[in-house]
């Protein structure tokens, strides 16, 4: 038995987290129905999210968890539900198609796994070095200035931020996003607009009307014509 | 606890991790999420295998970037790391924005959500 002071409780978290990830994405492969591999995803995600936050990523796992669990995902779940037909909520796959893909997945897995064992750097247990938080130094880098300890050591000592790459992705994503709502607006059958419908009622109407007015116009015309006559 | 697992999980649990077991970690979600993309006929089922190989390769980035995570005298991606991860994280979010509306505009006019109808460009 392994003394209770002796464990790592950041390892412990670690294969926690790790095994949720990796147990849930294997999940979302192996499940049939679409619903099912929605919330299979979100753990998987949500896992991931708490491996950022084990790695000192504070930030990018508190984005992680707002911007993925909580809105892409919300769209896809949203996508699942418009799409939610009998037939189409879990369509089967082939046996073969599966055995391929089984075989496919192992070899890239392999070669993935090989390569990531084989620097020794890589593979030595962290030093538990002390870090400072990073998000104050991603803001300010995301704004142009980096004030991290790694633009102490730049040459020239000045690195240059992101401003250009975040406006890039700022306008980027409005674009994309008013795209997207263009292309996915519902294509409801035209209703006429009020002046179009007045247009379309006018002819008979006034057909009627003018004929009136003539009649009496002609009437008057005829007195007048007669008045004067 | 079995004696001939009891070394193995103890020096797991008992030794900081390092970068290969997020590496690890980063290859079984890229893979899940190739293997997703290869076998789902639903369309959107290719999109959360999508989902799941940014993430693999979101996970690589935070590991690198790391200092916590460094061997003695290894130096870490640092903040570089982190802010492509989130470039990621926000390209992965309009790409699903426009992935949905594709699929739903596909949706609206086949009444069907499975890839393999999508042959209209077929020769």
């Amino acid at each position: 038995m392994i003394p209770l002071a002796a464990i790592d409780w950041h390892s412990v978290f670690f294969f926690l987290f790790a095994a949720l990830a990796c147990g849930c994405a294997v999940a979302v492969v192996a499940a049939e129905n679409v619903v099912r591999m929605a919330l299979y995803l979100v753990l998987s995600l949500g896992a991931t999210a708490g491996l950022f936050f084990l790695a000192g990523a504070e930030f990018v796992g508190a984005m992680q968890l707002m911007i993925y669990v909580g809105g892409t995902l919300v769209l896809l779940v949203f996508g699942v539900m418009l799409t939610a037909q009998a037939p189409f909520v879990s369509i089967k796959t082939a046996p073969g198609d599966r055995v391929l893909a089984g075989v496919i997945g192992a070899a890239l897995l392999a070669v993935l796994l090989q390569s990531a064992f084989s620097v020794p750097e890589w593979r030595k247990p962290a030093a538990g070095r002390d870090g400072e938080p990073a998000a104050t130094p991603l803001g300010m880098a995301l704004l142009g200035t980096r004030v991290d300890e790694a633009s102490a050591g730049a040459p020239g000592g000045v690195r240059s931020g992101y401003l250009l790459p975040f406006e890039i992705v700022s306008v980027h994503l409005l674009v994309v996003l008013v795209g997207a709502a263009y292309l996915a607006r519902a294509k409801r059958r035209r209703t006429p607009r009020a002046i179009e419908v007045a247009a379309s009622m006018e002819p008979p109407a006034t057909v009627a009307a003018h004929a009136a007015v003539g009649r009496e116009g002609s009437r008057g015309g005829s007195v007048l014509a007669g008045g004067a006559r | 606890m079995q004696p001939s697992l009891s070394p193995l999980v103890a020096s797991l649990l008992t030794e900081p991790v390092g970068v290969t077991h997020y590496l690890v970690v980063g290859a079984i979600l890229f893979t899940a999420g190739v293997a997703c993309m290869a076998v789902k006929r639903n369309a959107l089922g290719v999109l959360m295998g999508i989902e799941l190989v940014l993430n693999g390769a979101n996970v690589n980035f935070v590991a690198f970037a790391s200092p916590y995570l460094q061997a003695e005298g290894g130096k870490s991606l640092g903040l570089d790391g982190q802010a492509i991860a989130l470039f990621v994280i926000l390209l992965a979010a309009a790409e699903a924005a426009v992935a949905l509306a594709i699929t739903l505009n596909f949706y609206n006019n086949h009444a069907t959500v499975d890839v393999d109808r999508a042959d209209d460009l077929k020769g």
